[in-house]
């Protein structure tokens, strides 16, 4: 392993084409991030702004219709875009692994916890059957369900959400991978049950090394387990830095807006302010900055010409004339 | 009240702004053709299709060698004209499948919709009814009722719209469950509409698109059915042509050759049947994806 | 898993309550059932005998006792041309019916089912495209006329295969394709949707996000589940097959259950129509209730739940 970046990506675009080439939805548009060993980097956005297609563009498992067609992705100074299907598929739940949101839909309900668990050490591993199922019983009982002697050999319905979501979690470690991408993973739990989940994620990473891509759209789940974040609007990402800069100072007007609208306690009277108007279509999207419609701060230069990255601070940046 | 009418989804006479593409063209110019050759069967047709003479029995179609352009298409065992008999028999497969898809589709919707709006002990009813009727086997029980009652025209179409009937109750009955649930129908309720309002003007016209698809579909199914029964005997009873009655007496001409007289009236019933699939499967994926598990 | 068990077998005996209730309403419902029930050319006195027999003077619901009490202790009535017992002659032609279905549902899943698989896999390709050809063919063209169809061509032209009765296996070939051909296009387009279905599912994307190489995919993941439905239709199927052979049977003369009653019609044998509606809706409820207890076996969710 170098000891450079554990994850790199430099102006990735990924494209849905439709229509017979005539629609481009620009999903994921000139994306570039950094990543360490260990990190853990918060990808911000409203639905639609990208967060899941470039999830699944790491990882090279695009739907049908979607390509990536510029930019370049590199994982522990590989070049990802390079790989074969084969060699990918190598990479994929055994040096990068990927949590959904919805553990219950995650899950086949036609074979056993176990089962699903022991499957990638047994593809990735070439473990047998015995060896992998005794991993599997580990596993669960490092993901804190208890009985896991008895779990194993249940099927997904008879859990509760958030063990169901534990399990997806073991299965996602189950190889020892070095990066963890997790799409909202809390989203579908109870409130209740977040808590604990998320305490869960930060003792695995800090047990195992991992680092962790944490995709939400709820700023107080960032504001708790990530180091650094990436504000995601239209498939670009329009701010990026360290999350305590950024909460404390941020530079750009939709994250400041993001900021706004949380309700705080203590602040009864004040109106929550919402963002007025819609993200925009991706396949039409405006000309100039794509989030000029709806911002109060909008100039003339807004409308016409689309702003690069500006620096802010160290590490800081945003991507807005008025940073300029 | 009129807000929660703009909440409702496509209605069916917004079609015009539908663009009709090819896979929907085809089909709806076999049909027009077919329902025009019903309509004016007597003005077109060259002959009488109840009458033949004896003496030109068997003729083949013009183009093999025997025949004639005075029959176009060859003559039956009795000497009657194969091409008369056709056009003659457009009509009654058309006129026998719309009436009892029509039918059987007022009588699906509306226990349908009342299964499902108003629940309880009426929708226990009509679901066991439901129920029962579909494990019972369509073209058997169809049998069954003709042998009863003896055929006839009417009895056929009634016969039949009895038989699937319930084909719809069921789907309808589905969808009204779920658009139970929404918004509009709660706003219509918490309004003060009573409940035969709010199933007329809030139920009613959101099924209509299911209803419809159904419709299409089913088509292609009555008409095989009532060829089925022509073909055994209990359908449109003779001298009047209908096409499942043509390949039955064709059959007994087979072995000797006389093709066209099966090859022709399947090809009416098969071209019938094949534009009413695919303009049901056009219309399933245009009005509602949602029933493409259909 | 009992509870599951005694519920569906709950059900499938109203299911018969009812089925033998609606046939029966059918009957009396016109009236005088004496004109059905009795053989064409009877005399006077054999008709008033008749409607003793019958009852029809008790109420309707002692004549729907005693019709059900005789159809549980098998006697279905007397056949006018064979003499016998109806249940007898149905029995007896029973096997050769579920003989040509089963033969011709091997036929409709082996077609079927790797079809749709293909279809589903390789969507919008070409195999999908001849696959929609495929379905769209075989859903709008009445099993009669392919019948007919075959033959014309393989019996009148080109003498290949026998075109009626039945004996050797060259006998079963045409009737099996005539009659499975329609179902395997329905089962190849429910294998289809359902396949698309299950690969576009959450678990399957995660079964890809493990890295598990496709093959495994498709036949671990997508294949178990995508054949559920497809399976249960087929189910129900075999018996819609002896049911819907009636025109198949008289084309080819195949001596089954709906040949039976193309006879029964045919020689205005109303006992024999009747028995068969009853004895027919009766195997569509027995087998929907076997397939249901075995979707147990195979879905976990379902024995566990209920």
């Amino acid at each position: 392993m170098t000891g450079g970046p554990l994850l790199e990506l430099d102006g990735l675009s990924t494209h849905y084409v439709g229509a017979r080439g005539t629609r481009i939805t620009r999903a994921v548009e000139d994306v570039s991030l950094t990543l360490n060993a260990g990190e853990t980097l918060g990808i911000v956005g409203e639905s639609g702004s990208g967060k899941t297609t470039l999830a699944l563009s790491i990882l090279r498992l695009l739907p049908p219709g979607a390509r990536i067609v510029s930019g370049a992705l590199r994982f522990e100074g590989e070049d990802l875009l390079a790989k074969s299907p084969r060699e990918m598929q190598h990479i994929r739940g055994k040096r990068i692994a990927m949590i959904l949101q919805d553990p219950m839909a995650s899950l086949n309900p036609l074979f056993t916890v176990g089962d699903q668990v022991a499957e990638p050490i047994r593809v990735h591993e070439h473990a047998s059957r015995r060896s992998a199922w005794a991993q599997a019983r580990n596993l669960l009982g490092s993901v804190h369900i208890a009985a896991p002697e008895r779990r194993v050999g249940e099927y997904p319905h008879q859990l509760s959400g958030g063990m169901r979501q534990r399990i997806v979690g073991a299965i996602a470690i189950s190889c020892g991978p070095r990066l963890l991408i997790a799409d909202e993973p809390t989203t579908s739990l109870d409130v209740t049950i977040q808590a604990q989940y998320l305490h869960l994620l930060s003792e695995i990473q800090r047990e195992r090394g991992l680092a962790l891509i944490f995709i939400t759209h709820n700023l107080g789940i960032v504001a708790r387990m990530c180091d650094t974040v990436a504000v995601m609007y239209a498939g670009r990402i329009v701010e990026s830095g360290p999350v305590r800069r950024i909460f404390d100072a941020p530079a750009h007007p939709y994250t400041r807006a993001l900021l706004e609208s949380i309700p705080r306690f203590g602040e009864a009277d004040v109106r929550l302010t919402a963002i007025d108007g819609q993200p925009p279509d991706p396949a039409a999207l405006p000309a100039g900055c794509a989030f000029q419609p709806r911002c109060v701060k909008a100039i003339d230069r807004c409308r016409v010409e689309r702003p690069p990255r500006f620096v802010v601070g160290a590490k800081h940046g945003a991507a807005c004339w008025l940073c300029g | 009240m009129s807000n929660s009418r703009a909440a409702s989804l496509t209605l069916p006479w917004r079609f015009p702004s539908v663009r009709i593409e090819a896979q929907a063209l085809i089909p709806i110019v076999i049909l027009t053709v077919l329902m025009l050759t019903a309509i004016f069967a007597d003005v077109i047709a060259p002959y009488n299709p109840e009458i033949g003479t004896l003496g030109d029995r068997f003729q083949p179609p013009a183009w093999l060698t025997g025949g004639s352009t005075a029959h176009l298409l060859g003559t039956d065992h009795l000497g009657r004209d194969v091409l008369s008999r056709l056009i003659f028999g457009a009509r009654v497969s058309m006129v026998v499948g719309f009436m009892a898809v029509i039918f059987a589709g007022v009588v699906g919707t509306v226990l349908g919709v009342l299964s499902g709006y108003l629940g309880g002990w009426v929708d226990q009813l009509i679901m066991r009814i439901t129920d029962t009727w579909l494990a019972l086997p369509g073209l058997t029980f169809a049998i069954f009722l003709a042998a009863i009652v003896g055929p006839s025209m009417w009895n056929i179409v009634i016969i039949l719209a009895l038989v699937f009937w319930t084909r719809y109750a069921r789907v309808i009955r589905g969808e009204v469950l779920s658009l139970r649930e929404r918004d509009f129908v709660r706003l219509a309720i918490v309004a003060g509409c009573s409940k035969r309002t709010i199933m007329r003007r809030h139920i009613l016209p959101n099924v209509l698109n299911s209803a419809i698809v159904i419709a299409t579909l089913m088509l292609g199914i009555v008409i095989v059915t009532e060829a089925s029964l022509s073909f055994l005997g209990v359908g449109v009873p003779p001298p009047k042509p209908a096409w499942g009655l043509m390949l039955a007496d064709g059959k007994k001409g087979m072995m000797a050759g006389y093709w066209w007289l099966t090859v022709l009236p399947g090809t009416c019933i098969a071209l019938l049947v094949l534009s009413s699939n695919l303009l049901g499967d056009w219309l399933r994926v245009k009005l509602d994806p949602q029933l493409r598990q259909l | 898993m009992k509870r599951f068990v005694l519920k569906r077998i709950g059900y499938a005996v109203i299911s018969l309550f009812l089925l033998s209730a609606t046939i029966f309403f059918f009957v009396r419902v016109t009236g005088d059932p004496t004109t059905l029930l009795v053989e064409p050319g009877a005399s006077r006195d054999d008709i008033e005998a008749l409607r003793a027999q019958l009852g029809l003077d008790r109420s309707l619901l002692i004549q729907y006792v005693s019709f059900l009490s005789s159809a549980v202790r098998g006697d279905f009535g007397h056949s006018f041309y064979y003499r016998t017992p109806v249940l007898e002659l149905y029995l007896s032609r029973l096997p050769n019916s579920l003989f040509l279905a089963v033969v011709a549902m091997t036929f409709s899943l082996v077609i079927g089912i790797p079809s749709g698989i293909l279809a589903a896999v390789r969507v919008n390709g070409f195999w999908d495209g001849a696959g929609k050809m495929f379905t769209l063919l075989g859903l709008s063209m009445p099993q009669f006329w392919v019948g007919l169809l075959m033959i014309l061509f393989f019996s009148v032209y080109l003498g290949w295969l026998p075109s009626s009765g039945s004996g050797t296996p060259w006998h079963v070939l045409m009737p099996a394709f005539a009659l499975g051909w329609y179902f395997a296009a329905a089962h190849m387009r429910l294998t289809r949707s359902s396949m698309l279905e299950v690969l576009g599912s959450e678990y399957v994307k995660l079964a890809r996000l493990k890295g598990l190489p496709e093959a495994l995919v498709i036949a671990k993941h997508a294949f178990k589940n995508a054949l559920i439905p497809v399976l249960t239709l087929a189910g129900i199927n075999l018996v819609t097959m002896v049911n819907v052979a009636v025109v198949v049977e008289t084309v080819f003369a195949w001596p089954g259950v709906g040949r039976l009653l193309y006879e029964g019609i045919a020689f205005r044998d109303f006992p024999i129509v009747q028995a068969n509606v009853l004895l027919g809706g009766t195997m569509i409820v027995l087998v929907s209730l076997v397939v249901d207890l075995l979707y147990a076996v195979i879905d976990p969710r379902i024995r566990y739940d209920r």
